[in-house]
């Protein structure tokens, strides 16, 4: 099942399936490792940016941006 | 002499690798037309020197930074004799990503796979032989805070150097279909007359990577038909299949993977770290801004106590017992009149005032670079978000923001993270109330004459207000001048790390060394300037509101009579402060020094000022127009000389108009 990553709760894993957040920004995200496939984990979702782990680092993306992540839950 | 650069993703432990390379012996310095700060130092290795490059720290070598030109400019261009590649083994998925970048220029890679320490403590395994062999680069492991492996890395580095190693590096395969196209565009450019000073295949994979700076370097050249065919292939690749530039990510990836399958094994349950339990309190929804803070609070109490209490009394009692010794000494060799005066006055009463408060700034800094490099500095920012988005701010306009506390100029460079022109143009606007480091010795000055028991209260008071006003005038511009929603907030969370001593050292010397360059060069000019005119016309008082500068600053003067502050002393400092903002003290200590003999300027202060009268003008040297410095670097940065008047005025304005009314309201509730 296909849900931005702003609906994903705390704890849970995933792999990306879609980044729709510009050229300029996909192409960013990408760089630093969050491309389509790789596996997500998300570690704090209450209020602010979203923290999540990706290959053992801790990434913020703020909320908005959360939103345009889409994510397959696992 | 041979040159080794440094490369590798933030967070990688590089500047701490190149510390361990090179100690003391290191220089900062700024990349020519560019302002990514240049660092370099030598490296003796038996008996020969090298020189090291420490590369801004980069997670891909693309054209989305200036950081990130510097550094595939300087390793294409310049060619240094061998690049080490620092590689956080904890993280090696994202980190080869560089390295994947790396190979592809064609140059020779020795990989320094550091935080070995903390991949064992996350069960990491990784077997050397498989790694290198599968890059074919060379693999040293280190622990550069420990200073493991460094021998081995420069062992290594110098046998490479010497040519004593054959290369046999990987080449990438972005799938058929795209290795055709680059070898395409490879023979058109090589057939053309171009010139470009990039190796070919490199520039035909920047081309259809869509590299904005490698597109105006062909279109520069008349590569208008390379370009055209670059664009067809583009086009017939995305007609099946994804843009090309995602592909080339996407197959450095699979490669990357790859590797790592075959060299790297990981514990299937990752641990709960250390790190993941500190981030749990200091990220709270509710405890994260309390927390923030008060380390804020203790940051600022512990430098006033250890920073002015126990070091700065014996400092100025150091600089007093030299100023005395020395104006002995120019008495007993028969000095002139105005020689004596001019040392004792300008030299011991301007400059001495402003030396007094080095050892504050060390402490400060050195508790900043200790909260720096701990990783906390992040996690502020984090926090703050939050209250930066209500405001229709960007988080990270918080980051130039506490830098801005060390120095306004690279708090407005800070802003450069920004991607979207409205925030960063806000942020640079409001970046001058943030109070720096310069301004320290005015509010020092007035605490000790004034609030000597709550140093630290009012310290941390001022800093909060200048927050504030600095977030409330962005909230107007956000919603005024520069409308439209905040972009992306995208950023890292580095692992806690315990700060290394050299580290902290050499960070809280750069700020110091600066610091007293500015005090040697800048002030020295402007107190001697100011002292001049504050003794002329010849035979007049000096000192005296008779002299030039007396009366300059009684032209002055009326303006701010409001705020309660109309002498003519406090006028010509705030005047001198648009030059730099040390020189308030500076010439409050030059125009005082006169007033009583032996009298010490805090004494002075309080005898011209009341305790009213001394806040408003602290608010007044918090918010008023900043120093020349500042005013250049946002008329470079905003490219508009029209901002950098703005900023000027609007900054004037707003300080007057607060401290005018904190002194008027004052009045009104009685204080005096």
């Amino acid at each position: 099942m296909n849900t931005p990553l702003l609906f994903f709760p705390q704890g849970e894993k995933g792999i990306v399936s879609k980044i729709m957040g510009g050229r300029k920004i996909d192409k960013r995200l990408y760089e630093m490792g969050l491309n389509t496939g790789s596996e997500v984990q998300v570690i704090k979702n209450d209020a602010g940016p979203i923290i999540i782990s990706l290959g053992g680092s801790k990434i913020a993306l703020g909320r908005g941006l959360a939103q345009k992540i889409i994510v397959s839950q696992r | 002499m041979k040159t080794i650069a440094l490369v590798g993703n933030p967070n990688s432990g590089k500047t701490t690798l190149f510390n361990a390379l090179t100690g003391a012996n290191q220089h900062v310095g700024n990349w020519p037309g560019v302002t990514v700060e240049k660092k370099e130092g030598i490296l003796t290795f038996n008996k020969e020197k090298y020189k090291v490059v420490d590369l801004p720290g980069t997670y891909s070598l693309g054209a989305y930074s200036e950081d990130e030109m510097v550094a595939r400019n300087f390793i294409l261009l310049d060619r240094p004799d061998v690049v080490i590649n620092v590689v956080d083994a904890t993280n090696m998925e994202r980190n080869l990503y560089l390295t994947t970048q790396l190979l592809e220029m064609g140059v020779k890679v020795i990989v320094a796979l550091n935080m070995m320490d903390e991949a064992a403590e996350k069960n990491i395994k990784i077997n050397m032989d498989k790694l290198s062999k599968q890059l074919g680069t060379l693999v040293v492991p280190t622990i550069a805070s420990k200073k493991n492996g460094i021998k081995d890395l420069i062992r290594v580095s110098v046998e490479s150097i010497k040519g004593n190693y054959s290369y046999s590096q990987k080449e990438i395969s972005y799938g058929k279909e795209i290795d055709a196209q680059i070898e395409k565009i490879r023979e058109v450019l090589e057939s053309s007359s171009m010139s470009v000073q990039y190796p070919y295949q490199w520039v035909a994979l920047k081309l259809l990577e869509n590299d904005s700076y490698m597109n105006e370097l062909i279109k520069d050249n008349q590569g208008s038909t390379v370009l055209n065919m670059v664009q067809e292939s583009i086009d017939h690749i995305a007609a099946t299949n994804m843009e090309p530039e995602f592909i080339i990510v996407d197959k450095r990836y699979e490669f990357i993977a790859n590797i790592v399958k075959e060299a790297v094994t990981k514990p299937s349950e990752e641990v709960v770290t250390t790190s993941d339990r500190i981030d749990k309190i200091v990220t709270h929804k509710w405890f994260g801004l309390p927390i923030f803070a008060l380390i804020m609070f203790i940051v600022y109490q512990l430098t006033f106590t250890i920073g002015e209490d126990i070091l700065g009394e014996a400092v100025a009692g150091g600089i007093e017992s030299l100023a005395e010794n020395v104006g002995i000494l120019l008495g007993n060799i028969n000095a002139p009149e105005w020689l004596i005066a001019f040392v004792s006055e300008g030299i011991f009463g301007g400059i001495g005032a402003v030396l007094e408060f080095v050892p504050l700034i060390m402490v400060m800094y050195l508790l900043f670079g200790i909260l720096e490099d701990s990783g906390y500095m992040a996690r502020a920012a984090y926090v703050m978000d939050r209250i930066m988005r209500s405001l229709g701010l960007h988080g990270k306009t918080f980051i130039s923001m506490l830098v801005g506390t060390g120095c306004n100029v690279p708090g407005i460079m800070a802003t450069r993270t920004l991607d979207s022109k409205k925030d960063r143009m806000i942020a640079m606007l409001i970046n001058p109330f943030i109070s720096c480091g310069a301004k320290l010795p005015i509010y020092l000055v007035f605490i000790a004459a004034f609030f000597p028991e709550h140093g630290g209260l009012v310290l941390f008071s001022l800093y909060v207000f200048g927050f504030l006003v600095a977030l409330l005038m962005g909230k107007i511009f956000s919603k005024t001048l520069f409308k439209g929603e905040p972009s992306y907030f995208i950023m890292e969370l580095p692992p806690y790390r315990m700060p290394t001593v050299k580290g902290v050292l050499l960070h809280m010397w750069d700020k110091v060394s600066s610091f007293l360059k500015r005090a040697g060069t800048v002030i020295f000019t402007v107190v001697t300037i100011l002292w001049v005119l504050s003794v002329l016309p010849y035979g007049v008082e000096p000192h005296s509101q008779a002299s030039i500068l007396g009366k300059i600053g009684t032209f002055i003067a009326p303006i701010f009579k409001p705020a309660g502050f109309g002498t003519w002393q406090a006028s010509v400092g705030l005047f001198a402060g648009i030059v730099a903002k040390e020189a308030v003290i500076a010439t409050l200590g030059m125009v005082y020094a006169g007033v009583e003999e032996g009298t010490r300027l805090v004494m002075a202060i309080q005898e011209v000022f009341t305790p009213l009268t001394a806040v408003s003008f602290m608010i007044m040297t918090l918010l008023y127009t900043p120093c020349a410095a500042v005013i250049g670097t946002i008329r470079r940065e905003t490219n508009s000389r029209k901002w950098a008047i703005v900023t000027v005025f609007y900054t004037f304005a707003v300080g007057w108009i607060l401290s005018v009314l904190v002194f008027q309201i004052g009045k009104l509730l009685g204080f005096s």
